[in-house]
């Protein structure tokens, strides 16, 4: 059973040069994303976990090319999306897409609805421009909304509704990868699962790929087959669902799993333990080791000096942690 | 203002929720932005009350010229007779000028230099702004620098080295002005471009393949329009009372009435002749606060959160 991978990351990074005055070079970076490998497969949806600051939208911003990439290589189907530039950039955008988190800030206020979702038809050269009227209709029939509300400007709309735009401008362009980043964290608990749900539904009927960011595990074990958890710009642990949830390998990943509900007991006794204490460390030139050692309470000397590579432990899951054994068996503490 | 506003919320929520029969007729026929924009001013009292008195000034200083042909230079009267004296409604100043035949003559060269001056300023400074706060970088670190440079300028005395170096007329006095005061609009400017540019909507318009001249002129502008029409409006009133500084030292065309010039001429008169000041005091107020209230209208008028349905 070989899959078709649609998007494919090697060891991207993306540093931000820290603001210095006038034209000097800057001496200081925040690595928001510091070599992280990941590959999708056509039609999954892969998700990306970890707390505010891991990366995670620095991640799909890279991917989505809107921002500058300090290295490494982004594999969409078979065209490297790192070393497009220009016009050729513009002309592979239609192929990817983004859904942004926060509905409000997402949408020109001064667009109508319908225009925004019209605009990437006409930028893009999607479909005969006689058939795009049609196409915006049935745009907003599929992702719930009723085509007279074409004329409202996005005030006029509540904010699941707005992120419905979000959706249907994001399809317009009949797009293969789908970067949904953390499109439900905005909106009601109520709202939360309709808009998921519409985004499962979407993905059936269009084959769509997603790439999935979210903080909330909850909604990840709901909606993806394949899940990374990112910490400090890099990725600690990933695996595919079943796997990852049943057996999370690193010690960063039970402290996320203790504050889901519906995970095992067990698990969130083990997790219990190792509560997350303080702050994770700051990005701008992090020291070598692990980038978790301040805050494990397994660290030990090695663990400071030497960082954790990704071992896949057996078929499709894999950890950065000195202390998993290679046959799978989580660190221990030292008595 | 509270209920109005709690009014226009419920009811858009309602519009946007309810599946309701007259909006499905009328939601799908979108007027044209220009026309749309014109009912709105339309419907805006105080902007049509500021365009109505703009349209009086401008009747005032470009048609009553050509009736009433008092030479503004001439000595007419008794020097500072006061208003209501016969031959001279408003009065006269020290020299015995009549006073109307300044107000009527001298407004065209004000507005000249007020709205010259004030457009040299907003295109400048939006220009140096919008590319300084979009693209960042060494670009705006360039272009900060020569606005600072003009900002530290004493202006007023630049201005006055402008003029010097010409012969001061109606243009060069604009010109002069307009090179003085666009700092204001360019950091205006470049602080809504650097904060619109961080905004989600904006990486979406990327992400849809637009150019960066689309996303400068029709994305980003537009949104950053409120602020700016406002400054625009000040430089207005700024240029004109600029000009009157600058005519009072006498760096204005001395061949040229203008109300700044009545004003810096008789400044001294302050005291004895109230009117001689006062009168065309009133009559840049007046241009100012119709050109401030056109410009709110305007705003109004192209924000769409503003509408009422
Ligand atoms: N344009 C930028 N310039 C400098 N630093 C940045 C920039 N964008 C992000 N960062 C930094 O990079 C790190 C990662 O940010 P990112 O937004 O990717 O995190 P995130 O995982 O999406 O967090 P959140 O859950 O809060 O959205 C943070 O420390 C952030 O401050
Ligand atoms: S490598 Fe060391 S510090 Fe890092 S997670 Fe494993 S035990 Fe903890
Ligand atoms: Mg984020």
């Amino acid at each position: 059973m070989t899959e078709e991978t649609l998007l494919s990351i090697e060891n991207l990074k993306v540093h931000f040069p820290l603001k210095t005055r006038g034209f000097s070079a800057p001496k200081s970076f925040v690595h928001a994303v510091d070599g992280i490998d990941l590959k999708i497969a056509k039609g999954k949806t892969f998700g990306i976990v970890g707390e505010s600051g891991s990366g995670k939208t620095t991640t799909a911003l890279a991917v989505m090319r809107l921002v500058p990439i300090t290295s490494g290589a982004i594999t969409l189907g078979d065209q490297r999306l790192d070393r497009l530039e220009g016009e050729e950039l513009r002309r592979a955008r239609r192929h990817m897409q983004i859904i942004f988190q926060d509905p409000y800030s997402s949408l020109n206020p001064r667009v109508r609805a319908g225009a925004i979702v019209r605009e990437p038809m006409d930028l893009m050269d999607v479909g005969e421009k006689s058939e795009r009227e049609d196409l915006v209709a049935e745009l907003f029939r599929q992702v719930g909304l009723r085509p007279e509300q074409q004329a409202l400007f996005p005030h006029q709309f509540s904010g699941g509704q707005r992120q419905r735009i979000g959706v249907a401008r994001a399809l317009a362009s009949q797009p293969d990868l789908v970067v949904c980043d953390e499109p439900v964290s905005a909106l009601d608990v109520a709202i939360q699962a309709q808009i998921i749900n519409l985004l499962r539904k979407l993905q059936a009927e269009l084959g769509l790929t997603y790439l999935f960011i979210s903080h909330d595990l909850g909604v990840v074990q709901y909606i993806c087959d394949d899940i990374a958890v990112m910490y400090l710009g890099k990725i600690v642990e990933m695996g595919d669902r079943i796997s990852l949830f049943k057996e999370p390998l690193h010690p960063y990943t039970w402290a996320l799993l203790s504050a889901v509900p519906s995970a095992d007991p067990a698990l969130r006794d083990r997790a219990d333990r190792i509560r997350l204490q303080g702050d994770p460390p700051s990005p701008i030139d992090p020291p070598p080791g692990c980038g978790f050692a301040s805050r494990c309470p397994f660290s030990q000397a090695l663990c400071t000096m030497e960082a954790p590579q990704l071992r896949t432990i057996r078929t499709g899951h894999s950890v950065a942690c000195h202390f998993v054994s290679d046959d799978g068996v989580p660190p221990q503490r030292k008595i | 203002m509270g209920r109005n506003d709690m009014s226009e919320q419920a009811n858009s929520q309602i519009q946007a929720a309810s599946p309701s029969f007259e909006t499905e007729v009328d939601i799908l026929t979108i007027e044209h932005p220009l026309r749309e924009a014109a009912r709105m001013f339309a419907r805006n009292k105080a902007a049509v009350g500021g365009l109505i008195l703009l349209v009086g000034i401008l009747i005032l200083t470009l048609v009553v010229p050509f009736f009433y042909t008092v030479d503004p230079f001439d000595l007419v009267w008794a020097p500072l007779s006061p208003p209501g004296t016969e031959n001279a409604p408003f009065g006269t100043d020290y020299l015995g000028r009549d006073i109307l035949a300044g107000i009527v003559h001298g407004g065209s060269a004000t507005l000249a230099v007020g709205a010259s001056a004030a457009l040299l300023a907003v295109v400048i400074g939006l220009s140096v702004g919008s590319l300084a706060g979009y693209y960042g970088g060494w670009v705006d670190e360039v272009l900060m620098r020569i606005t600072e440079f003009f900002q530290v300028l004493p202006t007023l005395l630049f201005a006055m080295v402008i003029v010097a170096l010409f012969r001061p007329s109606v243009a060069t006095v604009a010109f002069a002005i307009g090179v003085v005061s666009w700092t204001a609009v360019a950091r205006l400017a470049r602080s809504e471009f650097l904060r619109i540019r961080s905004l989600d909507y904006i990486k979406a318009a990327r992400s849809i393949s637009s150019s960066n001249r689309r996303i400068i002129w029709l994305v980003i502008l537009p949104n950053a329009m409120p602020p700016l029409v406002v400054q625009a409006t000040l430089a207005v009133g700024g240029a004109i009372l600029f000009e009157a500084g600058l005519s009072f030292l006498g760096l204005s065309d001395p061949n040229v009435m203008s109300w700044g010039f009545m004003i810096g001429s008789s400044r001294d008169y302050l005291m004895d002749a109230w009117w001689t000041v006062t009168i065309p005091g009133i009559f840049i107020f007046l241009t100012v606060l119709s050109v401030s209230l056109i410009g709110d209208g305007l705003n109004d008028a192209t924000n769409p959160k503003l509408r009422e349905r």
